[in-house]
């Protein structure tokens, strides 16, 4: 008896969070998958099973693969721009010549963006990139433009601008990370190699980098996986529009669901996406498993 | 003598030209900031004047009075509030217990069940979104705090979880067997000595934890339909599809709404930034 309360125990601390994965994650993904393959779900009565249908619909869907080239440009851009930014901000903070406290109020404003929560970020960027905005008056005072530029409602602009609000807002992340990154690597290092005779770039290239690489692994890993699912950003800024030209595989899936209530297709769409960053789990796990042995 | 000299005009320049760096990098990361805060002060004609200045003739604060006069917009923020501060609490508690039954057990299906928690942190919410808008409604919960407490903690507790299981493992097990032999039981050596000793790890959690609860739009717009029900970012994105924009106001509810998760960064650094290198920094 003793024995058998002894084997249960750990599973009596963990059931709250059992329960809660049960129903909240694994049924509601189970869901999905099952939706993906039927027509009329959710709102109707009579779901039909459409077999692989859903997906030859969705995967030959135009909209889709433009949400998809997006999504992707979307994320690159935001992942390599987050870490030369991040790492940029890390490597001018961690620098021995300005004070302590200056490198602190630094800090401090350096992370800023990452306090404000995407909604409040899109309509404060709608606000200073509109025509008649601050950053359209700064832009024509130095000369960088000759009248209003619409960048949220331009069919050329529109995407490089959202991808560059995501930039504002995400590099912080990086910037902590790399920060704390950058303090761990040991001095005698940088020693050994000016003995050896490198100069600054090449202790940078042959020393910061190698230490820094697991850590940015990890951090284009989760961001990866983090900027193919952004919906606010997208939603407050632009929806998606005009005409698609800033459709994300999130918008596009948001549309079909609560838009046309084409749940089905929705789901297919959900679950491509799930697939997507799952595929891309698989390689942080692994990255944290080794940093852990 | 003279090696040493241009060693330290060397060194002034380079000074100079990372205070330059620095400076231009805090422009670019500050000035939305200090534009949001200058437009919650301006009337709304001055918020798009021409040409735009910091601080205008109508330098007032009547844009928070007539925001925190309003019902409607108050209630988004107790809303939020309310939502995130339960969040918080419930994902502690919940992450603590699991947290402890991973660092001091060794059970069956402890591994994959490890891989589980971790990867449901790459579960994009829109893939959950369907599934949740229908059971959400089977369940009788549409429209509810609770629909929102809930769905929120499968985005928190992963990383509570994570986070607490290897806080408890730096903790020696000493510590539990101690409080058993005066007779206490293993419950009693989590709540009375664990836990307290945890409590650096709990803030940086809990930080963590409120600020997602705080941020979250997705599920807020889709789980609740009413006014009274809205939180912070569903209020703000709600008014900005009305047609005539009033920007002050706007950027007054924006500050307002982002002045929790500031306060908790400004007075809580250390844990704040603990809590956001957790994922990527090891050791």
């Amino acid at each position: 008896m003793h024995k058998v309360t002894k084997k249960l125990a750990p599973f009596a601390y963990l059931s709250p969070t059992l329960l809660l994965l049960a129903v909240l994650s694994l049924l509601p993904i189970a869901m999905v998958f099952s939706y993906s393959f039927l027509n009329n779900v959710v709102m109707e009565k009579n779901p039909v099973f459409v077999g692989i249908a859903n997906y030859i619909e969705i995967l030959t869907d135009a909209v889709f693969l433009q949400a998809l080239y997006n999504t992707l440009y979307f994320t690159i851009l935001s992942v390599v721009f987050h870490l030369i930014l991040g790492l940029a901000f890390a490597t001018l903070l961690n620098t021995k010549l300005i004070s302590p406290l200056a490198r602190a109020l630094f800090r401090v404003v350096y992370i800023l963006p990452w306090v404000f929560t995407a909604t409040i970020i899109a309509i404060l960027w709608r606000l200073m990139l509109s025509p008649n905005g601050v950053v359209n008056y700064m832009l024509n005072e130095v000369g960088l433009a000759s009248g209003p530029v619409e960048f949220l409602s331009s069919r050329q602009l529109a995407l490089p601008t959202v991808t560059f609000i995501n930039i504002w807002a995400g590099y912080p992340f990086y910037m902590v990370s790399l920060l704390a990154g950058l303090q761990g690597i040991p001095s005698e290092l940088y020693e050994a190699g000016r003995i050896d005779g490198a100069n600054g770039p090449q202790l940078f290239r042959f020393v910061t980098l190698p230490q820094l690489r697991p850590i940015i692994l990890s951090l284009a890993m989760l961001d990866f996986i983090w900027t193919v699912q952004q919906f606010t950003l997208i939603w407050m800024t632009t929806g998606g529009g005009p005409i698609h030209v800033t459709e994300m595989l999130s918008t596009f899936t948001y549309k079909l669901a609560f838009s046309s209530y084409e749940f089905g297709l929705a789901s297919t769409s959900a679950f491509i996406i799930l697939a997507i960053c799952m595929f891309v789990a698989l390689f942080y796990v692994r990255q944290q498993r080794a940093a852990d042995e | 003598m003279n090696s040493i000299q241009s060693r330290q005009t060397k060194r002034r320049i380079l000074q100079g030209l990372v205070i330059i760096a620095l400076l231009i990098g805090a422009f670019y990361a500050a000035f939305p900031v200090v534009w949001m805060l200058s437009s919650s002060f301006k009337s709304n004609r001055d918020v798009f004047a021409y040409p735009p200045s910091l601080i205008t003739d109508s330098f007032s604060m009547s844009a928070y009075a007539a925001v925190l006069t309003n019902p409607e917009k108050v209630r988004f923020f107790t809303n939020s509030y309310f939502v995130a501060l339960l969040v918080t609490l419930f994902t502690l508690a919940v992450g603590c217990l699991a947290g402890y039954s991973f660092s001091r057990y060794n059970f069956f299906f402890k591994k994959p069940l490890n891989m589980l928690i971790i990867s449901v942190q790459a579960v994009p919410p829109i893939t959950l979104l369907i599934p949740y808008f229908s059971l959400i409604v089977t369940l009788k919960l549409f429209n509810t705090y609770a629909a929102l407490v809930l769905t929120y903690m499968v985005l928190t507790l992963p990383y509570a979880i994570i986070m607490m299981t290897g806080y408890f493992n730096t903790l020696p097990k000493e510590l539990d067997e101690a409080v058993m032999m005066d007779g206490g039981s293993r419950f009693n050596a989590l709540w009375r000595v664990l836990i307290p000793i945890s409590v650096p790890g709990l803030v940086s959690v809990g930080i963590y934890t409120f600020m997602q609860a705080w941020n979250e739009f997705l599920f807020a717009v889709t789980l609740t339909k009413t006014m009274e029900m809205r939180t912070v970012p569903v209020g703000i994105a709600l008014l900005m599809g009305q047609h005539s924009y009033e920007w002050n106001e706007m950027m007054a509810m924006s500050v307002l709404g982002c002045l929790p998760v500031l306060l908790l960064f400004l007075f809580f650094q250390r844990y704040f930034i603990a809590g956001m290198t957790a994922g990527s920094v090891k050791g």
